[in-house]
Formats: C-alpha cells, structure tokens, sequence
C-alpha cells in the first residue's frame, strides 16, 4: 500500500510524515475514513476527488486555506461519501448530533458521554 | 488537586453540575461515527487502534518544549510551577477553552500521576492526542486505588519509599507533569533534551527517556 503522503499530499505531516492532529476528533475523522476505505466503501481515489472537491468549494468561498481548516473539509468529505453510498442519511447525521449535545449537557463532569 | 480531597472547582462555562458544551464539529463526527458504528460499517475499536498506530508517531512537541525549558532555565522553572498556564502561553501554547494548567513537579521523593479524560480533560495543545487506554474507565479507577501496580503495568517500577501522587483532572484544571531531568544530560540543548520528553511522562505513567 502506497503511503498516506503520496495519495493525500496536502495531509498535514510532521518530518517523519506521521499525520499531525490538532484535536482528538480529527484523529476520530481519520480514522473512520482510513476504516471505511479498508472496508471497500469508498477507493481512495474517489476519497482523493472528493476531498480536493470539499478543499476546492472551501478555497472558492473564503477558506484561507492554513491547513488549519484541513480536517473541516476532511469531514465534509467524509459525511459527504457516507451519504452517497448510502451508509448514511442527512437527517440520520442532524438526528445523532442533536442527541449527542443533548447527552454532553446533561452529564455531569467526570462520567463518559452516551447515547 | 489529590484524588482524595474535595474538588475545588472554579465556575466558568461549565463544570460539575452543567456537563460539557461539544463543539459543532465534535458533534458531527460523533453522530458520523454512531451511525457508521451501528450500522456495522466502522468498529469502534479498530479505530482506536488505527489512532493508536498514528498518534505513537506524533510527539507531544509542545509539552516536550515546555519540559525541555524547564529542565534547562530554572527561572522558567519556577515560573511554571508557580503559574503553568502564563508559563506554557510564553511559549505559544493555547489550550482551546482557556483552560488552567497546573505544572506537577516529580522528585527524588514525589512522583506524579494523572488520572481523567472520560470527558474533555485532557490537555491535548500541549500533550498531544491522549492514549487510548487513558479514556478507559478502569485505567481511572485503577490508578486512583493502586498507582504503584498500573506504574509497574507500564514497565515502571519505583522505589517502595518514594511517594506517589494522583491527581484527578476537573473541567477547568488540567495537569502537566514535569519529569524529573535524566542523568548524564548535562550540558545538553533544550533541542536535545526534548527528544527525551515522552507523553507518558509528562502523564506520569512512565519517565523520560535515558540519554542512549
């Protein structure tokens, strides 16, 4: 398997090209789409087209494109892909993210956020 | 403060009582990852070992600069420990919320454990990317009732006199350990002695590394 680097040149690397997160959830977003192209949903060039899509629609409305902003268009592009293939509906991923802000203000410090 | 005493919480945006306000894009990915999880798509485990994988790899560069300056400048030093929040923001480094660092010195007597992060606890501007251990909750209860075992899980093994603290994280109140400085690194460039600087030891489940 060719290297993250090579098929995704933009990723954001360290010099020894390990990916660099700025906050667990996008390592949380890398991950699902790391696992979702291992399951065969998606190839990575259909990964690759839709990513510099969601880069490119971001750039023409503003983006000021730091790499800053990279993973919010990772995980366009992922709930993007998702939705295509089916694996997913938009008003499934609004659902879910209401129930999950619900169940983040009602837990008490210290306890596990669930559903 | 210690995990015996009673929590000393500083009321801002929110605490105890009020839960955890998730930002809009950590919603998102929670919600993508239920929905994918539930229907059979993505195992929630595999993708810890995928960021496990991973975040080995990224260093704590931040911390590790924090330690490395407070290993070489006493008055950074003291500065921290007095203050770790102005001390760690001197340097560029901001956490997300605001949040208070508090900078926990070890010693040839003291050694310094955190325990937290079911939540949000964790100080990953400066540590980077928790281990995926750490958000298990029987590492938590473990390292509260017998540290000296989860130490020595680690491949750490102390010496039976020396004392060991745990200190639990609040919402507002995150750790930083500050390792003890290795022998045989005098004279070393605070460069240098960043690479010694493991994010382990700076959550006290190991110590930094022996010059080679």
């Amino acid at each position: 398997m060719r290297s993250l680097a090579d098929i995704l040149p933009d990723l954001p690397c360290d010099e020894t090209a390990a990916p660099v997160f700025r906050a667990p959830w996008e390592a949380q977003a890398f991950a699902m789409a790391v696992s979702l192209h291992q399951r065969g949903l998606f190839t990575w060039t259909e990964w690759a087209a839709t990513l510099t899509a969601e880069i490119k629609a971001a750039q023409a409305a503003g983006d000021p494109d730091t790499g800053a902003t990279y993973y919010h268009h990772w995980l366009r592009a992922l709930e993007r892909l998702a939705i295509e293939k089916g694996a997913a509906t938009p008003a499934a991923l609004q659902d879910k993210a209401a129930a999950w802000d619900r169940a983040a203000r009602a837990t008490p410090h210290g306890q596990p956020i669930t559903l | 403060m210690t995990h015996d005493h009673d929590h000393d919480h500083h009321h801002h945006d929110h605490d105890h009582d009020h839960g955890t306000v998730l930002s809009d894009v950590e919603l998102r990915v929670r919600a993508l990852e239920s929905i994918l999880v539930e229907k059979g798509y993505v195992d929630p485990a595999a993708l810890d070992v995928l960021i496990e994988t991973y975040e080995t790899k990224v260093g704590p560069h931040n911390g590790a600069h924090v330690v490395a300056k407070a290993w070489s400048d006493p008055a950074y030093r003291d500065w921290l420990l007095k203050d770790a929040t102005a001390a760690i923001e001197s340097l560029g480094y901001i956490g997300r919320q605001g949040e208070h660092m508090v900078a926990v010195e070890n010693t040839p007597t003291t050694h310094n454990m955190v325990v937290c992060t079911l939540c949000s606890c964790y100080p990953w501007p400066v540590l980077g990317l928790p281990p995926v251990w750490y958000k298990s909750a029987p590492y938590r209860s473990r390292a509260v009732m017998d540290p000296r075992g989860v130490l020595q899980d680690f491949g750490v093994t102390l010496p039976a006199d020396k004392k060991i603290k745990v200190w639990d994280s609040t919402a507002e109140v995150r750790y930083l350990v500050l390792p003890e400085r290795p022998k045989g690194t005098e004279g070393w460039s605070e460069e240098k002695l960043a690479t010694l600087v493991t994010r382990d030891s700076m959550i006290g489940t190991g110590l930094a590394r022996l010059p080679s």
